[in-house]
């Protein structure tokens, strides 16, 4: 589904991001984790051509991205707060979302019918704007906008981040569902090895722009993890 | 600690994305002011003998229109003077005393070329009235006191800014005062004159104006003082969201979709708010070319200026800062599922709408006959042909983002309308301008007019491939500008 092929990035001569290559499947539900600096958000923002490579280029199903647009009716991401639109109240947010992605009305109210328990009422028929609901209630709003109309390319930066431990745990179950779907494409970036692990099948390890790990989520994925990051060796087998 | 806020300032200029365009746009506000300096020097040595050769009483008839002098001072400064702008939040927690941040935010303002402006006018006349014999102390606390009185402005503006009742309050006596003046009901020159020809006759009473200059400093003192707080002064007011369809809008499709944003966009925050509110102000404009109440403006060319003014005050005030307006979520406008003509298009379209909206608003002109109308028809066709999409290629180039919250905190820039956006207009208007005059002069007025018609109509025709170019611009442009947006955060 997505191919990066030959993919840096450098400010200066300082290089944030260096992926000779990498293959992201149809259906996988990829997670990126990495130390701050480490280049994630970077790679999501090249992913959806919102900053320039240095050098190679990344193809989503064959387009590639920083020459055609084609590639946007079925990406969808959710990076940080500009992704907002601060006058807007959740609702109108979630409807102008879904026209562009060809919802009406009727088909988002039916999907955020879904989200009930996900918005512990904080969210709908609250008569505020967006620019006023807290960050981790705007983040909630952020995460489902991205979700809205089937997008088949899910980029989602640090979803965990800012939100309650009951809305966490909720969220990992909306990702694991949509990871079970074949067509959907997940990518998930987080401090949180615990959650990346159980919501992802793969999980690459950025460090300072390179890849250091690339590993099928198993029983010992873990325990690798919190070697790496601990400095200790891994004594996986 | 005045040595450390100037460097953050200075810090913040150089810094900031916009730099080169700042520095462009410093050096024709160093130009423009030098010429007001200029014109009020002539004006300060001048109109003593110019009044004197009108036979008027000098001094008097200054003293008599000086109120009118000063409540221009005021809307001048309302509309252009920049507030005090200070990333305040930051210094909070620091060991920096609240009084030092209000005294630094405040004393920024006395710096400001409004207020010295006028020392250039009051200087000169001042010396001259010494010269011609006036008494030297009378003439010195006059100077003090209307001096005193310009300070005094620049605080009221402040509140002003700061506080929408007294903006009414204020808004509201003056346009009494000028109605009654104008129908000759009362004529409050009258009055004012002799109050100030006491200042010089009585110099003892300079103590009023110092003291109300004192009131007012202490006012926005104390105002500022109180509302260093995270949820006064520095929080953005939360407004009671209602949830709006505006589902008439759905038969245009994803342009429908975009315009409703666009309309939630201008409702919804104060400084579009203000846009739209001075795009309406535009209108009356032209009120000054075609009445005659201004001399200068009697030349046939500036008709066409003044149709121009009169349908694009949207276009200049709104359009010209598109993208802008979006900047606060562009990476999302640029990521979601929206081709760049779409986006285009729909702010082609609500500036198109907004100009024939204010064509038709402006039918009012035709009480001065149908060629004054006229030219406002050509202007609009000009300005929806060709200024339209000018303002729309230049605004790939303009990254200067706009926090549509930020003028919500007191602290914050709360102008929609500066001196900066004068000046991007101007081009707008020289060139359809020198079309008439070429038509004018070649032949007849309606040859004039007929040119900058053309011209208009033939900007439309290449709508297709203008976009095309615009489109372009935009592409390239785009990483720019996602980076320069992001720097305000």
């Amino acid at each position: 589904m997505i191919h990066v092929e030959n993919l840096s990035k450098a400010y200066g001569t300082t290089k944030v991001l260096d992926i000779p290559e990498l293959e992201i499947p149809k259906g996988q539900s990829f997670g990126l984790v990495g130390n701050n600096g480490a280049g994630k958000t970077t790679f999501f923002s090249l992913l959806l051509d919102l900053i320039q490579s240095t050098t190679g280029h990344i193809s989503s199903n064959g387009i590639q991205i920083s020459s055609s647009e084609e590639w946007k009716p079925y990406t969808s991401a959710f990076i940080d707060e500009t992704f907002l639109i601060g006058y807007l109240t959740p609702e109108e947010y979630f409807y102008f979302i879904g026209e562009l992605r060809g919802w009406n009305k009727a088909d988002v109210d039916q999907f955020l019918e879904g989200f009930t328990d996900f918005f512990n009422d904080e969210i709908l028929n609250k008569r505020k704007y967006l620019r006023d609901l807290s960050k981790g209630n705007s983040k909630k709003v952020g995460i489902v906008g991205a979700l809205i109309g089937n997008p088949e390319v899910i980029i989602l930066d640090e979803p965990f981040a800012n939100l309650d431990p009951t809305t966490q745990i909720r969220l990992k179950r909306i990702l694991k569902a949509l990871a079970d779907k074949p067509e959907v494409t997940i990518l998930v970036s987080s401090h949180d090895l615990q959650h990346t692990v159980e919501v992802s099948n793969r999980i690459v390890v950025l460090e300072k722009g390179l890849v250091v790990k690339d590993l099928q989520t198993n029983t010992e994925t873990m325990k690798e993890l919190e070697a790496f990051f601990s400095g200790e060796p891994a004594d996986v087998e | 600690m005045l040595k450390k806020f100037i460097t953050l300032e200075w810090k913040s200029f150089k810094r900031s994305a916009s730099f080169k365009a700042n520095m462009v746009l410093k050096v024709f506000m160093v130009l423009g002011a030098l010429y007001f300096i200029a014109m009020f020097l002539l004006l300060g040595f001048g109109s003593y003998f110019i009044l004197e050769k009108f036979e008027l009483e000098p001094f008097p008839t200054v003293n008599r229109f000086l109120i009118y002098y000063l409540i221009l001072d005021l809307i001048i400064r309302f509309f252009l003077q920049k507030m005090p702008v200070m990333n305040v939040r930051q210094l909070l927690t620091l060991p920096i005393f609240k009084k030092t941040i209000v005294r630094y935010t405040l004393g920024k303002t006395i710096m400001s070329y409004f207020n010295w402006l006028h020392l250039f006018f009051l200087l000169p006349f001042s010396v001259v009235l010494i010269q011609q014999g006036f008494d030297v102390v009378g003439v010195l606390a006059w100077f003090c006191s209307v001096f005193a009185l310009i300070f005094f402005n620049n605080f009221i503006n402040i509140l002003i800014n700061n506080r929408d009742w007294l903006l009414y309050t204020i808004g509201g006596i003056l346009i009494t005062t000028v109605g009654l003046h104008y129908y000759e009901v009362i004529d409050p020159t009258l009055y004012t004159g002799p109050v100030f020809q006491t200042l010089y006759s009585q110099p003892y009473s300079m103590l009023l104006p110092l003291l109300m200059l004192a009131v007012a400093m202490w006012l926005t003192y104390r105002f500022f003082f109180n509302h260093l707080y995270l949820d006064s002064g520095l929080s953005i007011k939360q407004q009671d969201a209602t949830t709006e369809q505006l589902t008439w809008l759905d038969r245009f499709g994803l342009m429908g979709t975009f315009l409703k944003n666009d309309i939630k966009l201008l409702r919804r925050n104060k400084r579009s708010k203000t846009t739209l509110f001075i795009s309406v102000l535009f209108i009356f404009y032209g009120l000054l070319f075609f009445t005659g109440a201004v001399e200068a403006y009697e030349g046939p060319v500036w008709r066409i200026f003044a149709g121009l003014f009169v349908t694009g005050g949207f276009l200049f005030t709104f359009g010209q800062f598109v993208p802008s307006w979006d900047s606060a979520y562009y990476p999302l406008m640029m990521s979601q599922n929206i081709r760049y003509r779409d986006y285009l298009n729909s702010k082609w379209w609500l500036m198109v709408v907004a100009t024939t909206v204010t064509t038709l608003l402006s039918s009012f002109y035709l009480y001065f006959g149908w060629e004054v109308y006229l030219a406002i028809i050509v202007g609009a066709i000009y300005n929806v042909g060709v200024n339209a999409h000018v303002v729309l290629w230049a605004g790939a180039y303009v990254k200067t983002p706009i926090d549509l919250t930020q003028n919500k905190n007191v602290f914050g820039d709360k102008q929609a309308f500066n001196i900066k956006s004068m000046l991007l207009a101007l081009p707008k208007l020289l060139l359809p301008m020198i079309f008439y005059a070429i038509g004018h002069y070649a032949h007849s007025p309606e040859a004039g007019y007929l040119i900058v018609a053309l011209t208009g109509v033939l900007g439309f025709a290449f709508k297709e491939k203008v976009f095309s170019i615009i489109e372009n611009i935009y592409k390239t442009e785009k990483y720019k500008t996602i980076a320069a947006y992001s720097e305000s955060k």
